[in-house]
């Protein structure tokens, strides 16, 4: 059987500002309800490419600017567990964000004074590139894993999964239909995206294709 | 000691993150063929200058076609130009309508001979905005805005809006920084160079000779704020600062910058100060500063840049690639480079300062992971390799 192989892409993100500002927690609501899905997603998962070593700070923009710029620390304590990862799709994390807002405001008091600065909608435009490192089999694919930009992590897992819709990432679905090693499928889908930096993501991805090259190539 | 002569992309291997070299290789095959042209106001002197110098020859290297034209102009339009920049940062100018039509008179001029036929034409500032009046059709055009252009002067703003929609896009640095604007605006932070001579390794004799030189004892800890001698980057501040630590820590304060140009009331008030205190040490720096300020941060326990206004502060970049925790006021692009309490402190008080610096002080396994952290977030997000690719990424995205 020939293998198709396995293109690695990184991916690069062009930020443009596109607003509303929210200065308090009322209008970060109302701008929620205004914002596209590439703005929810620029904002939470997005962040794991902008910021790929604040892996022990907020996790997501909206619990940043809380905590930072809004002084709410309960507020952005709540919405720092506001994933698309654990929501499943953009629509359920806007839900989710939504609830835990309107939540916050209902129960009060909020923040007395504005914020320092506004929080203000950005849409990353994702640019992939393919970075020329190819693999047709476990052995190439675990060698490619380890030495591509850390991009290609963000890329192949949370973007193709989370904003583009492909069920388990690219990763798990070339093992399976690639390769047919449906365990390591399983156990890289299985893979917490929520990890904290991409290359803590790297490291457990490489771990569960050594485990499986210790099993068979 | 200078720096490498000629650099290369292979050179930031060494120092880049994992793969980026590589990447930024891959990024420049996507936009090979097409041609980008940068325009400013002159090629010496200053962050720009400096920045495109040293990005010029790498991008080129890649085999993206990339040129920078110079806008050129008499004495007078010259002298506009320093107040439009002024202006454009919301220091309040003369500027007359005279001044508005010979810097539009001069763009125009410019626009006929300079080749500006490049698929993305980026025009950096304010000398060359008005260029855009006379540009092609073909090719989109970018307005890079450097620095804090929130609150520019209303009359020279309104002047210039007029023009904007002319452009296909604009370019600032941070999301405070940008103005409304009725074109899309990006977003590109603005980097260091590790291999330059502010940034490049340093041995401990090169550092120990210049520190010797520049007379800065090596016989206890030191603090250091690094900045112009003004008001505005607060140095009786850190010196109030260091006075609460100086209680408790055996500590030495450096507060380096350049030459004064307008007035020397600021360094005279601190050499009073080290006077009274020989453990405060102003040092005035010579015309090529940034080798003496690598020693000078490498030599810091802590550094401090706790100005009360500032542009992107790119002085924190600076001294968190040599794995120094920054304590740093809340102003410009500051909070954006310092993670707080994970890569040093954002404070906004004397005493908050003085308390963070205690702190630290108090517990030196802190400064060195904090310093860890601190280059790490330089070497990801602070450098020129993700300036470039950056920018290979606007290109990519607004000629696809």
């Amino acid at each position: 059987m020939t293998v198709m192989p396995f293109v690695f892409h990184g991916c690069l993100a062009v930020r443009e500002l596109v607003g509303p500002e929210a200065w308090d927690a009322r209008a970060l609501l109302e701008g929620l309800g205004q914002a596209s899905d590439d703005m929810l997603f620029t904002h939470t998962a997005g962040t794991m490419l902008r910021r790929p070593v604040q892996a022990d700070a907020w996790p997501n923009d909206f619990a940043l600017w809380a905590a930072t710029e809004l002084g709410d620390q309960a507020l952005a304590e709540r919405l720092a567990m506001v994933d698309v990862f654990d929501a499943g799709s953009l629509e359920a994390l806007r839900a989710n964000l939504v609830a835990v807002l309107e939540d916050h405001l209902h129960r009060g008091p909020v923040a007395a004074a504005p914020a320092v600065e506004p929080f203000v909608f950005l849409r990353a435009h994702v640019v992939p590139v393919p970075l020329g490192v190819t693999a047709s089999t476990l052995r190439e694919f675990r060698d490619g894993l380890a030495l591509v930009d850390g991009s290609a992590l963000f890329y192949h897992v949370v973007e193709v999964r989370y904003r583009l819709g492909r069920d388990r990432g690219d990763f798990a679905e070339w093992c399976e239909h690639g390769l047919g090693r449906a365990d390591l499928a399983e156990r890289l889908a299985r893979i917490d995206a929520h990890v904290g930096s991409l290359e803590r993501m790297r490291d457990r991805c490489l771990g569960a294709i050594e485990d499986a090259l210790a099993t068979g190539p | 000691m200078a720096g490498p002569v000629r650099i290369t992309l292979d050179d930031y291997r060494v120092v880049a993150p994992r793969g980026a070299v590589d990447f930024l290789a891959r990024l420049a095959e996507t936009v090979r063929g097409r041609r980008l042209v940068h325009v400013t106001a002159s090629r010496y002197g200053g962050g720009i200058a400096a920045t495109l110098n040293r990005m010029l020859p790498v991008v080129n290297a890649l085999g993206v076609e990339t040129t920078w034209e110079i806008i050129v102009g008499t004495a007078e339009f010259d002298a506009g130009a320093r107040s439009l920049a002024l202006a454009l940062h919301g220091t309040e100018q003369v500027v007359t309508e005279a001044m508005l039509e010979r810097l539009h008179a001069t763009c125009v001029d410019n626009a006929s001979r300079l080749p500006l036929d490049g698929d993305l034409v980026m025009v950096h500032g304010g000398a060359p905005f008005l260029l855009v009046d006379r540009r092609p059709d073909a090719g989109r055009w970018v307005w890079r805005g450097h620095g804090d252009l929130s609150a520019p002067q209303a009359q020279v703003w309104a002047f210039l809006r007029r023009f904007l929609p002319r452009y296909d896009a604009a370019v600032l640095s941070r999301r405070s920084f940008a103005p409304p604007l009725p074109i899309p605006r990006f977003l590109i932070a603005p980097a260091v160079d590790p291999l330059d001579d502010r940034n490049r390794d340093m041995s401990r004799l090169e550092q120990a000779q210049r520190l010797d030189r520049l007379a800065v004892p090596r016989d206890k800890p030191y603090l250091l704020q690094v900045g112009e001698f003004t008001r505005a980057q607060d140095p009786q501040g850190v010196i109030n600062a260091y006075r609460l630590v100086k209680q408790r820590h055996d500590v030495r304060l450096v507060l380096a910058g350049p030459e004064p140009t307008a007035g020397t009331t600021v360094l005279d008030e601190l050499r009073e100060a080290a006077q009274a205190d020989a453990d405060v040490v102003p040092i005035v720096l010579g015309g090529a500063p940034d080798a003496d300020l690598n020693a000078l941060e490498r030599g810091a326990t802590v550094v401090v840049q706790k100005p009360l206004r500032a542009d992107y502060a790119l002085d924190v970049a600076c001294a968190m690639w040599k794995g120094k925790p920054v304590i740093g006021s809340p102003v410009g692009g500051i909070p954006d480079q310092i993670v707080n309490q994970t890569t040093g402190f954002v404070v906004s008080t004397v005493e908050g300062a003085a308390f963070r610096l205690r702190h630290l002080l108090n517990s030196p396994e802190l400064i060195g992971r904090m310093g860890a952290a601190a280059r790490e977030m330089v070497r990801h997000r602070f450098l020129i390799t993700r300036d470039l690719a950056d920018h290979l990424g606007l290109l990519a995205h607004l000629t696809k």
